[in-house]
């Protein structure tokens, strides 16, 4: 193909160059993209080259020790597991019912508008803010000291909103036409909810729970915040009693600066990513096993 | 319409042309259910006046002996050695270099990245470019920060063997990588937003792939765009265990990213891993760098929030 010039010669169309620089900015693009794989891959093996030479069933079975080749991870998985399931209980019936509430019940009002931009900026506060709120209002006001309970209510009031969001996505996801079906019966509002709406609705808010809960399993700020880096060596058994948990012996295991201890802190990461990516799979087959 | 219930005028019609509303509810229990409800929802109020309540009145005590001046232009940080000076300003410093730093790497990165995966990338690259960048996203912010100690600095003092064990360009960069995934995953949506008829358009009057990208589909996605960077730059300056970790605590006005710094962050997880009981003045401290920490992750949000609506509306 001649390129004709309509424009007396004004017209020039320059394909090669232009093809040039496409070609030039694609790859440029093709980089940034390979960087963020490439981060992924070299923070990966680091912590696998590390850490794995570490794991054995004497770290996950010790307590921490003031000498690397006798300490261990024991306190702190037990730590992480109450954790997870104390924030379950605290954040799953309170973020749901927001949700039924705010999807089912709540008129259209400004007051409702209100509820939603709030929770939505709650999600979006800094996890070190809902620290030290934590270590003034359940450490000290209400005088839960270092416990469990408390490290759990601060992480509650940080997964909250990201439960609460889920559920209203799933709720919302269910269709009219089993309410009226419902209604059509003769069933009562919360009737409908609990025999059909929730049902339906329930892979979804399980996914999203799931993926909140990784996200506290992972939290480290506000837990250091409230007092949590102590040396633990003993079986939490009660909410009450104080706690370690693995980002926070990681991140203690870290800070040594003889070097000593960062073998263990990768192992440490290796299993605590290990628990995180069992949570998102499950969260992840959940939603694709039981949504269409 | 069927008036079925008391205030059923106001209760959500999902479908207004259907005539059928469930039956009253009579009795006590479901009443007690929806109140219980309507609590958990009040809860997230309950939980923004306290967030609010507990900065204001802890940081009361700090602000009749530091004066709002003196604590925002002061140029000086030092809570314990005497001379006592509580001048904000090199806290802020630090986090606002690290922030920098990491905006540096994150924005263009991440910016990049969202055009090849929308305009560019085959679905076989996709296929593993996103898994692996939300990866990357879920991925414990503690992990970073041992990375960064234990890989990045380590690196970066191979090639400047005058950086110090603490120094704000690891953290930097750490961050950096860590903010990447929130700037490319958000760009994407927004320019995947830009109605393909502009491309259309475009490719109708003879521009080519890569004009189609920088001339039409990026300043279309600005807003959006501009709404993710915003959104990242506000996830820097929250991020604390990386900095902790990293940067070290030598609050100070540098702008050298070879030095250590403290950032705001930092000062708080310093303070209260160093038990300071209730009511002391140190104690305090931490609640006036959080407000001011608290003021600025919301002003940048809500300006993040603005944006992103203002591009939604913009395709309506």
């Amino acid at each position: 193909m001649t390129p004709a010039a309509p424009g007396g010669g004004r017209f020039a169309p320059r394909l090669k160059a232009r093809r040039r620089a496409g070609v030039r900015f694609r790859w440029l693009c093709r980089l940034a993209a390979a960087f963020g794989v490439a981060s992924l891959v070299v923070l990966l093996a680091s912590i696998l080259v590390d850490g794995l030479p570490a794991l054995s069933f004497e770290f996950l079975a010790s307590y921490p020790s003031r000498f690397p080749e006798r300490a261990g991870i024991r306190s702190a998985i037990l730590g992480s597991a109450w954790m997870l399931a104390l924030v379950a209980a605290m954040s799953f019936p309170l973020g749901v019912g927001a949700a039924l509430y705010l999807e089912e019940y709540a008129p259209r009002n400004r007051f409702t508008s209100l509820l939603k931009t709030n929770i939505a900026n709650l999600a979006s506060v800094p996890s070190i803010v809902y620290g030290i709120v934590g270590l003034a209002v359940f450490v000290r006001f209400l005088a839960l000291e270092r416990s469990l309970l408390a490290g759990a209510a601060t992480l509650s009031l940080l997964v909250l909103p990201i439960v609460n969001i889920a559920a209203r996505e799933a709720i919302r996801a269910v269709p009219d036409s089993l309410r009226e079906a419902a209604y059509a019966l003769g069933a009562t509002r919360w009737q409908t909810i609990r025999h059909h709406v929730l049902p339906a609705a329930m892979p979804g808010i399980l996914s999203g729970t799931i993926l909140g809960l990784s996200r506290a399993g992972g939290e480290t700020a506000p837990l250091l915040i409230i007092g949590a880096l102590t040396f633990i060596a003993f079986d939490p058994i009660s909410p009450m009693d104080p706690f370690t948990a693995l980002p926070i012996q990681i991140f203690n295991w870290t800070t040594d600066p003889h070097g000593e201890f960062h073998a263990l802190a990768a192992g440490a990461i290796v299993v605590l990513l290990g628990v995180l990516l069992m949570m998102n799979a499950a969260a992840i087959l959940i939603r694709n096993r039981y949504e269409r | 319409m069927r008036k079925s219930e008391p205030g059923s005028a106001s209760t959500p019609w999902r479908n207004p042309a259907s005539a059928l509303s469930p039956r009253p509810a009579n009795g006590v229990g479901e009443r007690l259910i929806v109140a219980l409800l309507f609590g958990a929802g009040a809860l997230s109020i309950v939980t923004t006046v306290g967030i609010v309540a507990v900065l204001l009145s802890q940081s009361l005590g700090f602000f009749a002996k530091v004066s709002p001046v003196e604590f925002l232009a002061g140029t000086r940080w030092s809570p314990d050695l005497v001379p006592r000076s509580f001048g904000i300003l090199p806290l802020v410093n630090g986090t606002l270099l690290v922030a920098a730093g990491a905006a540096l790497i994150a924005l263009p990165v991440g910016l990049a990245t969202a055009v090849y995966l929308s305009e560019f990338a085959s679905i076989r690259t996709k296929r593993i470019v996103k898994p692996a960048i939300e990866i990357l996203a879920g991925i414990p912010t503690v992990v970073y920060g041992y990375f960064a100690v234990i890989v990045v600095t380590p690196v970066l003092r191979s090639f400047f063997p005058w950086v110090g064990v603490f120094n704000a360009a690891s953290a930097a960069i750490v961050v950096g990588v860590m903010i990447l995934p929130m700037v490319s995953s958000l760009s994407e949506d927004a320019l995947s937003a830009v109605p393909g008829s502009l491309r259309e358009a475009a490719y109708g009057v003879g521009a080519t792939r890569f004009e189609v990208a920088t001339r039409i589909v990026v300043p279309a996605g600005l807003p959006g765009i501009g709404a993710s960077f915003v959104l990242a730059i506000s996830r820097a300056i929250a991020e604390t265990i990386v900095v902790t970790l990293a940067a070290g605590a030598t609050p100070g006005m540098t702008l050298d990213l070879l030095e250590s710094v403290q950032t705001m962050t930092a000062y708080i997880v310093q303070v209260s891993l160093g038990d300071a009981p209730s009511g002391s003045f140190e104690y305090r401290t931490l609640f006036a760098v959080g407000l001011l920490l608290f003021l600025i992750t919301l002003a940048l949000n809500l300006l993040s929030q603005r944006m992103a609506t203002r591009f939604r509306e913009s395709f309506q």
